[in-house]
């Protein structure tokens, strides 16, 4: 269903691709029609709506995404593609990272008030940033101001991809700062989180109950920290669908080539195709996080996993 | 707990004092501001790339207009859009968690459905249609579109809300006593969640302020007027950046990220105040 | 003696001040003894529990001291408790039910527990598996989580592990309250079987229910407002309850047999009063039906035979 949304949304958008690609060749008026004919025919925008819609499920078995009107010709499954890498290379090891040690410090910061009460504004400020600020702040400080990093694109336009120490070098000179943004904004989310959690689990009767046992700190932090990681972890999944939004933002400034990047300049476009081919990947991503996120609680938490055998009295 | 006692203790609380200076601080910006400045914000005033001086408090942008009175002007957006955007969340939010926790059943199942679709919803995805649809988009429109998107959150709390205070004791009584439906809700259910209300109208306020931005940003905001997310874009579509012009650059941001903290400070003031527990002695 | 409570004097501190709850308790416990303590919601017996195992803020100990086999308990020095914790003072809470952790298969939980604690679970392996057959629970509880409990279940685990190490002093806060009258009878008789069978030596029973006191107690202490106002053997204070206020418990009990239009149930009127400031003299003078001038003058408690004592003007020897 949500693939079905997917192709509609961008069919429903006013402007005409075509015109817009044509506009730029500058044609005539009689052979900009003749174009636009043609070029309407190829891509199948001539065909009746279900048509359309049809032959869309059927190259998307195909694995055929169509090709891309803005990038033409390139089929959009490669423009898509070429971009994944620095998409996810990007996305991914700021929300990992960021839950990592967002948690830690989070679980930390539970245990010592005098700590908490200075951190937690502090972590509440970060989510308070919006993405984009925070990229062109550092992007200023770090990249005008002292210089260190660049800011613009995932590498730099003299080299090209290579597996070359040199190119990764360049790379994560590249990537440096975006990550940063991203993951900042994000650290202070997971900590505020994880201490909340950590505090009520400290407070919970069974912790009540350990340390009436003279059990020692460090052991109830532990079964506090596990306890408190589960609404965590599908805090995990959350982020990774409301991220795309987020990224773009920290993409236009550093004008980083991610799926964000590129959707946008699709939609300034119209390339159906593109925007389509883009939301698709998004939508399959999420869900694809989704699932493997309730596999994983599934397998952590044993409530849940006798919930779904049925209990016993 | 009495309103008044709720009231005493919530203007006590630090973190709400905080909070609240900082978005009163502002919003007085806002409704002074306009006096203090004798440009427009879309005006040519003055000399471009100026720095903050006497005549331009913030500088001028890359085409010499004043920076101070853009801000002061922006502010109204960021406003209107925490107050209608988030509002209007705030509202659908309680109103179908209501429903759903008060009715359960399929009435339940229903609004359940409804809810998670709203939340698998490309967010992006709704608001680029949108904002292709529609060629003059108000501040208020995008208030509205984020107010109909940002609620699921809100309804899945009110409703567990709902579910846990309609079981509980003193709600059977009324029941029993003979109340008419209406009745028990404003008079017993009612008040045990507005705490929780306002708390999660501030979050809804600061949430929409961010998204706001977001859009204006990436160009998805009103097609036109003035907001700190449009300055933003300006400045770096303007290469405010390379060209070392952090007043016009840093100014709209830092301003939505002190907002929306402090709306958070207020927050954790009013969930000291609310929840006792948390409360230090 | 056991157990030697003096002058134990344990408040709470709130914003407001300092609520006496434990005020100026002195008793002693002897060995093998199970002492039921009985009192209303609020009488300060759940915080005398308390604070012998988890003395913390906002609680505080402000005076007197508490002995055990001859030990001061290092009430206020928390990390000086821990030797004593579960090893010679053991607590069977009221919030027993909840008391294990959801996410751990119980057996594995023990067994952190004991090896955080330097011992090992192969030691009492075979000593576990004895205690939970004397709780009607079979070996394979140990590979359960604990929702897959009924709530008895999870109390007689409860029950199995606060008692593991043979503990010198048992508490057992309100452990019958949640549960309907034959388990409650059950799992009172497997408190008995507990210290027939040496496993634990003194045992405090707390509770808000005498008659269960009277099957299995030796001796009862009535609390009222954080003091005692009288503790006695149980033959000798069921016989004889001696302060009025004992005497209106005793007799709001409803006896088998009595019809309600024989004999009018008689609760007692009123409440406890606060602890915030209490006022000066008997805590139990606003209800008491036989108050007199002298009751603004705290009562001490005095031996009024070898195995009772009251606190009460009406029921001391007047000198002279």
């Amino acid at each position: 269903m949500a693939v079905t949304i997917n192709w509609m949304i961008p069919r429903l958008m006013p402007g005409d691709p075509i015109r817009t690609l044509i506009g730029r060749a500058a044609l005539r008026a009689e052979a900009a029609d003749k174009v636009a004919e043609y070029f309407a025919r190829i891509y199948g925008l001539d065909q009746p709506a279900w048509r359309q819609y049809l032959s869309f499920w059927t190259s998307l078995f195909r694995g055929d995404l169509g090709t891309s009107i803005y990038l033409s010709p390139k089929p959009v499954t490669q423009v898509i593609r070429d971009s994944i890498p620095f998409d996810l290379g990007l996305l991914i090891p700021a929300i990992v990272c960021s839950w990592i040690v967002g948690n830690k410090f989070g679980a930390f910061a539970a245990r010592r008030k005098r700590l908490d009460g200075i951190a937690l504004p502090i972590w509440y400020v970060f989510t308070a940033t919006p993405y984009m600020w925070l990229a062109i702040l550092l992007a200023y400080v770090f990249g005008v101001v002292l210089k260190i990093f660049p800011i613009a694109g995932a590498y730099s336009f003299a080299i090209s991809p290579s597996f070359s120490v040199g190119f990764i070098l360049n790379y994560l000179r590249h990537w440096f700062l975006p990550f940063l943004s991203l993951f900042i904004v994000q650290l202070g989310g997971w900590a505020i989180g994880m201490r909340n959690m950590i505090i009520y689990e400290l407070e919970a009767d069974y912790s009540r109950y350990m340390e009436a046992l003279g059990a020692p700190r460090k052991l109830i932090r532990k079964y506090a920290f596990r306890n408190a990681m589960l609404p965590q972890i599908t805090g995990l999944a959350l982020q990774l669908g409301v991220i795309v939004a987020g990224a773009v933002g920290t993409q236009v400034v550093f004008s980083y080539p991610g799926i964000g990047y590129l959707l946008l300049q699709a939609v300034m476009n119209n390339d159906y195709f593109l925007i389509q081919g883009c939301f698709l990947f998004i939508v399959i991503g999420v869900l694809i996080a989704n699932f493997v996120i309730d596999v994983i609680y599934v397998i952590v938490d044993p409530r849940v996993r006798h919930g779904m055998g049925g209990e016993t009295a | 707990m009495k309103k008044n006692e709720f009231l005493f203790f919530a203007l006590k609380n630090t973190r709400m004092r905080i909070g609240l200076g900082i978005v009163l601080f502002f919003l007085a910006v806002m409704i002074v501001g306009p006096f203090l400045t004798d440009y427009d914000p879309n005006e040519y005033t003055g000399p471009a790339f100026a720095r903050p001086s006497g005549d331009h408090w913030l500088g001028t942008t890359f085409f010499g207009q004043d920076v101070f009175t853009q801000v002061v002007y922006g502010l109204r957006a960021t406003f209107i859009v925490g107050a209608v955007g988030g509002g209007l969340a705030t509202l659908i939010g309680l109103f179908v968690g209501f429903i759903a926790g008060y009715r359960g059943g399929i009435v339940d199942e229903v609004l359940n459905m409804l809810t998670n679709i709203v939340t698998v919803i490309p967010t992006l995805a709704l608001l680029i249609i949108i904002a292709a649809y529609l060629p003059y988009r108000g501040v208020v429109a995008q208030s509205v579109i984020i107010g109909c998107i940002a609620w699921p959150w809100t309804a899945r709390a009110v409703r567990a809300q709902t579910f846990s205070l309609k079981s509980r004791e003193f709600v059977d009584l009324a029941r029993m006593s003979g109340m008419s439906s209406m009745k028990i809700i404003t008079q017993e259910i009612a008040p045990n969640m507005l705490s929780y209300l306002f708390m999660a109208l501030i979050l809804q306020f600061g949430g929409a302020i961010l998204a706001a931005a977001t859009l204006d940003f990436i160009g998805l905001g009103p097609s036109e007027g003035i907001s700190l997310g449009l300055m933003m874009q300006n400045a770096v579509l303007w290469s405010a950046i390379p060209l070392g012009m952090w007043w016009w650059a840093l100014p709209p941001g830092m301003i939505i990220a002190a907002i929306v903290s402090a709306l958070y400070f207020m927050n954790t003031g009013l969930d000291e105040v609310f929840n006792p527990k948390l409360r230090e002695m | 003696m056991a157990v030697s409570v003096k002058s134990l004097k344990v408040y709470y501190q709130t914003l407001r001040g300092q609520v006496q709850a434990v005020d100026n308790v002195s008793f002693d416990i002897k060995e093998h003894e199970i002492l039921g303590m009985a009192g209303e919601s609020g009488c300060g017996k759940s915080t005398f529990s308390n604070s012998l195992v988890l003395l913390k803020p906002p609680m505080k100990h402000v005076g007197g001291q508490v002995e055990l086999d001859g030990e001061t308990l290092p009430l206020s020095d928390f990390k000086k408790m821990n030797r004593f914790r579960y090893t010679k003072v053991s607590i069977i809470p009221q919030y027993a039910m909840n008391a294990l952790n959801p996410t751990r298969k119980i057996g594995r939980m023990i067994a952190e527990l004991l090896e955080s604690r330097g011992m090992s679970i192969a030691r009492v392996s075979k000593e576990l598996d004895r205690r939970l057959k004397l709780v009607n629970l079979d070996r394979s509880v140990m590979k359960m989580y604990p929702f897959e409990l009924s709530g008895g279940m999870r109390q007689r685990t409860v029950m199995v592990i606060a008692t593991l190490l043979n503990p010198s002093l048992l508490l057992a806060d309100e452990i019958t309250s949640a549960l309907d009258v034959s388990t409650q009878k059950a799992v009172a008789k497997m408190l008995v079987q507990f210290r027939d069978n040496n496993l634990v030596k003194s045992v405090v029973f707390v509770t808000h229910d005498i008659s269960i006191l009277y099957q299995i107690a030796d001796s009862i202490l009535i609390m009222y407002a954080g003091k005692i106002v009288e503790i006695a053997s149980t033959e000798s204070i069921t016989r004889e309850p001696r302060h009025p206020y004992t005497r209106l418990l005793i007799s709001s009990l409803p006896d088998v047999g009595v019809k309600y239009t024989d004999r009018r149930l008689a609760g007692i009127k009123g409440r406890p009063p606060s602890l915030l400031n209490p006022l000066p003299g008997c805590r139990f003078k606003e209800r008491c039906p036989v108050r007199f001038d002298k009751c603004d003058e705290e009562p001490p408690l005095e031996k009024i035979s070898e195995q009772h004592q009251v606190a009460c003007w009406r029921e001391v020897k007047v000198d002279g």
